[in-house]
């Protein structure tokens, strides 16, 4: 008779974690295709136009990229939270904050000139996001307050405080009722570099830069890095634990809240409801698939910004509900927890009897 | 306000506080047997779409609302195998099966928003519902929160009287030394997954059964969020959840009377009051004491081979 026996391997399973992500994906597809078959939907077709529609034109690839921006913002900030085993859900809430931030100075001072409306738009979405992010962050430190809980609550009060805003103060009265603000003047408007894609993308790339030479070259980042490997040690020598998770929650709600700042100013150029897409929620995903390596974290979030444009492709010849979406990253997320497993452990056949 | 303004208010309290109280006491169930499942919102919603659809084909409530339960508990064990088997992280799984719950329900339940499904009405209890005040509050509901009142006590009968909930009880402070008293925990961490995700169902089937008799987008909003929360404020203890449980109901239907009297606040405001004092009345519980703390094996997993 056969039997298994499970074993822990010496050393991680090299190239294992992108392996695993393609079997994940793979079955995840699968998984995906079968649901839609169910529902009595081609299925080979359906992945068909899921392909087609996320990669493989030049407007589907910039569909793509400009999706990417936001995700990605939003995980490098989550990513460094998870490294301190911070569980920070509250990206979507930090998005949010920033894009009412940024909103904000448009509608005080819409006749002010590029250089000073554009500085101050980031400056104020990233002091908003910033907080909603510090806040959890100081109640976790001072309070014990749990931090998943708090930030995804920052979510929920995050969005319907923009809710508020553009239903009421912020209305711009001649939308015929719609919610939204008004149209952005020029000068607030994050502008084209190549093709359709805006300079946000020089956004994430300086703070991609930035960030990585925060962590790797400076003491604070240093710090950070061995927090994140053992919050003990880090507490014995000294280190300013409670001030370092503040820091990095405050940083993540930076970018995250320039993600909206992004999203509202570029995509839409004004602040309406529909901006909230759920970018925050995929930024979890990524930053989990990735961990801290910021090539990682690019790579995913076009992958994942993929996904969702090519369900919105799904959505215009299927029918396709955009939930869909959320069925695909929740299937990857747990097929990707599934088998991190093999990265460690290993099966072994025993002979019995 | 006059007594006959808030005896109705009062009444919708119970309402609003029973699925909540369901769903609280489903996550309880589990992170008593150590694990920490985040998929709360998920498993409720899941649950609520099923109630609905069972309710709708079959016309039988009773069987939907069971339904639910199972569809919701099946849901769970995906949490159960990735924890379990596969010894993934519990904080990322129960996120991500809360993403998969909300994305599938939504998806499996486009074609069906707005229509509606017969489910549980109120009636009254006899004698009981003739007490005043008391009666209307307490004894004018419908079935399923008549059954929800014997739960707490039942939970905690069987957490600290039986011999299956002591075991569960075990698995969750001292894996090992459940295991040395010739018991398997992660068999019973298997079950606590299972029926603490049974349970969230059922607070899910009561939204679409009972609260409205209707299936609609996003119908939870946050409730399991709630939930995971009181569960901490609760101490991990029944008894707590129910007046947790009815404090959000509370505050859910005061909301709500507000915003159909028409008050001056914007109604974006008012629907963040739930989630506001959620943050305050978890901060006033999160002084530790004894018999105030988790598990002691909440959210660690069972190395293989052990």
């Amino acid at each position: 008779m056969l039997g298994f026996k499970i074993e822990k391997r010496q050393e991680p399973l090299k190239w294992g974690s992108f392996f695993i992500f393609l079997v994940a994906l793979v079955f995840s597809l699968g998984v995906s295709a079968l649901l839609l078959a169910i529902q009595g939907k081609p299925p080979v077709e359906a992945l068909f136009l899921l392909w087609d529609g996320a990669f493989a034109h030049d407007w589907a690839l910039e569909d793509t990229l400009l999706k990417a921006i936001p995700i990605f913002l939003c995980s490098l900030g989550v990513a460094v939270c998870f490294r301190m085993q911070i569980w920070n859900i509250g990206a979507e809430g930090q998005y949010a904050l920033g894009a009412v931030g940024a909103t904000w100075v448009v509608v005080t001072m819409p006749e002010a000139p590029f250089w000073v409306l554009m500085p101050l738009m980031f400056v104020v979405s990233a002091i908003l996001g910033g907080l909603w992010a510090a806040i959890p962050a100081l109640l976790r430190e001072k309070m014990g307050l749990n931090e998943i809980i708090s930030t995804l609550m920052f979510n929920y009060i995050g969005i319907l405080f923009l809710e508020f805003l553009v239903y009421g103060a912020w209305k711009d009265p001649s939308s015929f009722g719609f919610p939204m603000t008004i149209m952005f003047p020029d000068t607030a408007i994050i502008g084209p570099l190549f093709g359709r894609i805006h300079w946000g993308i020089l956004v994430c790339a300086v703070s991609a830069t930035a960030l990585t030479i925060f962590l790797k070259h400076t003491r604070i980042g240093f710090e950070i890095m061995v927090s994140g490997e053992n919050p003990r040690a880090a507490r014995y020598a000294r280190m300013p634990y409670s001030a370092l998770v503040v820091l990095v929650m405050g940083l993540c709600g930076m970018l995250a809240g320039w993600a909206g700042l992004i999203e509202t100013s570029a995509t839409l150029n004004r602040l309406q409801p529909t901006i909230m897409a759920g970018y925050g929620f995929t930024a979890i995903v990524v930053a989990w698939l990735a961990r801290l390596r910021i090539t990682s974290i690019a790579g995913y979030s076009i992958l994942l910004a993929g996904l969702r444009v090519g369900v919105e492709n799904l959505q215009l010849e299927l029918m396709v509900p955009a939930s869909f979406t959320g069925i695909m990253q929740g299937l990857i997320l747990l097929s990707v927890l599934a088998g991190q497993f093999f990265n460690w452990y290993t099966f072994q056949r025993t002979k019995r009897g | 306000m006059g007594i006959e303004l808030i005896i109705p208010i009062l009444a919708a309290t119970i309402q609003s506080g029973t699925p909540i109280l369901y769903a609280t006491l489903g996550e309880m169930l589990t992170e008593r047997s150590g694990i920490l499942n985040l998929g709360v919102e998920g498993m409720m919603i899941i649950g609520a779409f099923f109630a609905f659809l069972v309710s709708y084909l079959t016309g039988n409530p009773w069987l939907a609302f069971v339904c639910a339960g199972v569809c919701a508990g099946l849901l769970g064990l995906l949490h159960a195998v990735v924890c379990l088997v596969f010894q993934g992280n519990q904080v990322v799984s129960g996120l991500a099966l809360t993403i998969l719950g909300v994305g599938l329900a939504d998806f499996l339940g486009t074609g069906y928003v707005g229509i509606t499904a017969p489910g549980f009405s109120p009636f009254e209890v006899p004698l009981l519902s003739s007490i005043p005040m008391l009666g209307d509050i307490f004894f004018k509901q419908d079935a399923l929160v008549y059954l929800s009142y014997f739960l707490p006590f039942l939970f905690w009968l069987f957490m600290n009287r039986t011999r299956w909930g002591l075991a569960l009880g075990a698995a969750g402070e001292n894996p090992a030394a459940c295991f040395a008293a010739g018991l398997n925990p992660v068999k019973l961490r298997w079950a606590g997954i299972f029926f603490g995700g049974l349970l969230c169902g059922l607070g899910g089937a009561y939204l679409s059964l009972a609260y409205t008799h209707l299936w609609t987008n996003n119908m939870t909003a946050g409730r399991g969020w709630i939930a995971v929360a009181l569960v901490i404020f609760a101490f991990w203890r029944p008894g707590r959840a129910m007046f947790g449980a009815y404090l959000f109901g509370g505050i859910m239907a005061f909301q709500l009377r507000l915003q159909a009297v028409g008050a001056t606040l914007p109604s974006s405001l008012l629907l963040m009051l739930p989630y506001a004092l959620t943050v305050i009345v978890l901060l006033f519980s999160s002084a530790r004491g004894k018999g105030r703390q988790a598990p002691a094996a909440l959210g660690v997993n069972i190395e293989p081979g052990e």
